[in-house]
């Protein structure tokens, strides 16, 4: 109980204090947390739009795929994107290991099929009241995807959040690829999985308490955008 | 409106971008290490030293010994320091890098409930420590992940005469992970565990865990140094890693280790200009 009050005071005060060691562990979870939810929406949110008005051989496959994608542990993604980043693999020349660029790899490959299969569970619905309306316009699939996805938007958001609050709350892909060094691939997780094992687990708290509210606040923000843009779009 | 989405699209694929890092151009070596140094606190006392000397900054990677070696061997640091003799001249004899220098050394100690079951409390002889554990079929934690720590430990009981595999599963528990969560696990489940010095004294979460025994020659800690092979490798920063290993080695180096304390206590001796001592 004594440790649970101390680290919720400890976190009251890291906030307050705008500690600047735990402010820059911040900004690079959100900058590596954000910037994977954009590469992954890049690839997820197209494919899972073609997935819901597309028909094809296989689909159903390619579906059950990434449904089972969703479940990955970031471990194995964290390992499968080491070994080809590695200076012995594949991709070694680019330098990229133990790199935030290469965090971001690792969570956008975490986090892409998510955005796939939510979007495409969230569109299907769409695409059922629109496709009468849209094939006597005398358009295909490939035309559908970019207005479903523009009129499914809003909905489309909340995919997002999905998507940022995997990422932002993983710890083993990017203590695998970054190394968890310190002011240069430090994130929130890490951070939090090292207090941990140093015992300071009051501290550990702290910094999850932490990022939850900076998790809150994302989702505050975009559900405030969201309304906003609601009204003005009438 | 497929427009405006492309333009969107576009936008977030700008800003994508513009948040990656802007490849930061500041001269760095990456040194792989072990979770004792890092977690102690010794390097984030040393290497703003080294920095401020030479301005190359030091990215640490802290594994276990066996790990941290296994990144060396991937060419994916330039420098690799870590503690178990044995391990590291397999490295270098398998050409992956050296040769090997001496830099440092603590010890390890054993901790375990202040209860203490198997009656081991100001032994010296970790033989006899051992067998009385192994007897009484107390609960002992094992890293159980190839660290240098894990190999100190294997070591320990072939010399106390003691398989304890033959109790894995019951009282011998591999957690398979770093000091500190074996650290947590045995204050959690009041076992002992063979800990390195430095981790204990800057572990935060004892409960009641106490320092059982300590001062047996056969517990001395060696770490080494070495520089990863750039013939094997040829993208590792020869020049800037063996400035690390030079200044590490050299007066200002061992003064810096030498200097690091917590609660007023040494935590780890430099002895690169003494012959090195076998445990």
């Amino acid at each position: 109980m004594n440790d649970l009050g101390s680290a919720f005071s400890m976190a009251i005060g890291l906030i307050a204090t705008a500690d600047p060691a735990v402010a820059q562990i911040v900004l690079l979870s959100l900058r590596v947390s954000l910037t994977a939810v954009a590469v992954a929406a890049l690839v997820g949110l197209p494919l899972g739009a073609l997935l819901a008005v597309a028909r094809f051989p296989g689909r159903g496959g390619v579906i059950v795929v990434l449904n089972a994608l969703m479940g990955l542990p970031p471990v194995v993604a964290g390992l499968l994107i080491y070994l080809l980043l590695s200076r012995s693999g594949p991709l070694g020349s680019f330098g990229l290991l133990f790199t935030p660029t290469a965090m971001v790899i690792a969570q956008a490959v975490l986090i892409a099929p998510i955005l796939a299969a939510l979007t495409r569970g969230v569109l299907e619905g769409l695409w059922e009241e629109y496709a009468e309306q849209l094939r006597s316009f005398g358009a295909g699939p490939w035309r559908a995807v970019p207005t479903l996805l523009w009129d499914g938007r809003f909905l489309l958001l909340t995919v997002l959040l999905a998507g940022f609050g995997r990422a932002a709350a993983e710890v083993g892909a990017v203590m695998v690829v970054g190394g968890n060094i310190e002011g240069f691939t430090r994130v929130m997780t890490t951070a939090i999985a090292l207090e941990t094992s140093k015992g300071d687990l009051p501290l550990a708290l702290a910094l999850g308490m932490v990022l939850m509210a900076i998790v809150v606040t994302v989702n505050a923000l975009a559900q405030g955008f969201r309304d906003a843009a609601a009204r003005w779009a009438g | 409106m497929p427009g405006t989405l492309r333009r969107t699209l576009l936008a977030a694929a700008l800003a994508a971008a513009a948040v990656l890092p802007a490849a930061a151009q500041e001269r760095f070596i990456t040194v792989s290490s072990t979770t004792s140094t890092e977690q102690s606190g010794l390097f984030g006392h040393i290497l703003p030293i080294f920095a401020r000397e030479t301005g190359i900054a030091v990215r640490v990677i802290a594994l276990g010994t066996g790990q941290a070696l296994d990144v060396g061997r991937r060419g994916d640091a330039d420098v690799v320091f870590v503690h178990d003799r044995a391990a590291e001249e397999r490295f270098v004899a398998e050409g992956f890098g050296g040769p090997r220098r001496h830099v440092m050394f603590n010890d390890f100690v054993i901790t375990g409930p202040a209860a203490d079951p198997a009656r081991i409390a100001g032994l010296r002889d970790t033989n006899e420590a051992l067998r009385r554990i192994a007897v009484a079929r107390s609960p002992f934690i094992s890293r159980g992940d190839r660290s240098g720590t894990h190999a100190a430990e294997l070591r320990l009981w072939r010399m106390a005469g003691v398989d304890p595999v033959q109790g894995r599963g019951q009282w011998y528990r591999e957690v398979g992970q770093g000091m500190g969560p074996a650290l947590n696990t045995a204050a959690a489940q009041g076992a002992y565990v063979l800990t390195d010095r430095g981790t204990w004294l800057s572990f935060r979460n004892r409960q009641d865990q106490r320092l059982l025994v300590e001062g047996d020659a056969r517990l001395l800690n060696q770490y080494g140094v070495m520089l990863v092979n750039p013939r094997r490798h040829p993208h590792v920063k020869a020049a800037d890693g063996q400035r690390f290993i030079d200044w590490i080695l050299s007066p200002a180096g061992q003064a810096a280790i030498e200097s690091y304390r917590i609660n007023g206590e040494q935590l780890f001796f430099s002895n690169a200009t003494q012959p090195e001592p076998v445990s």
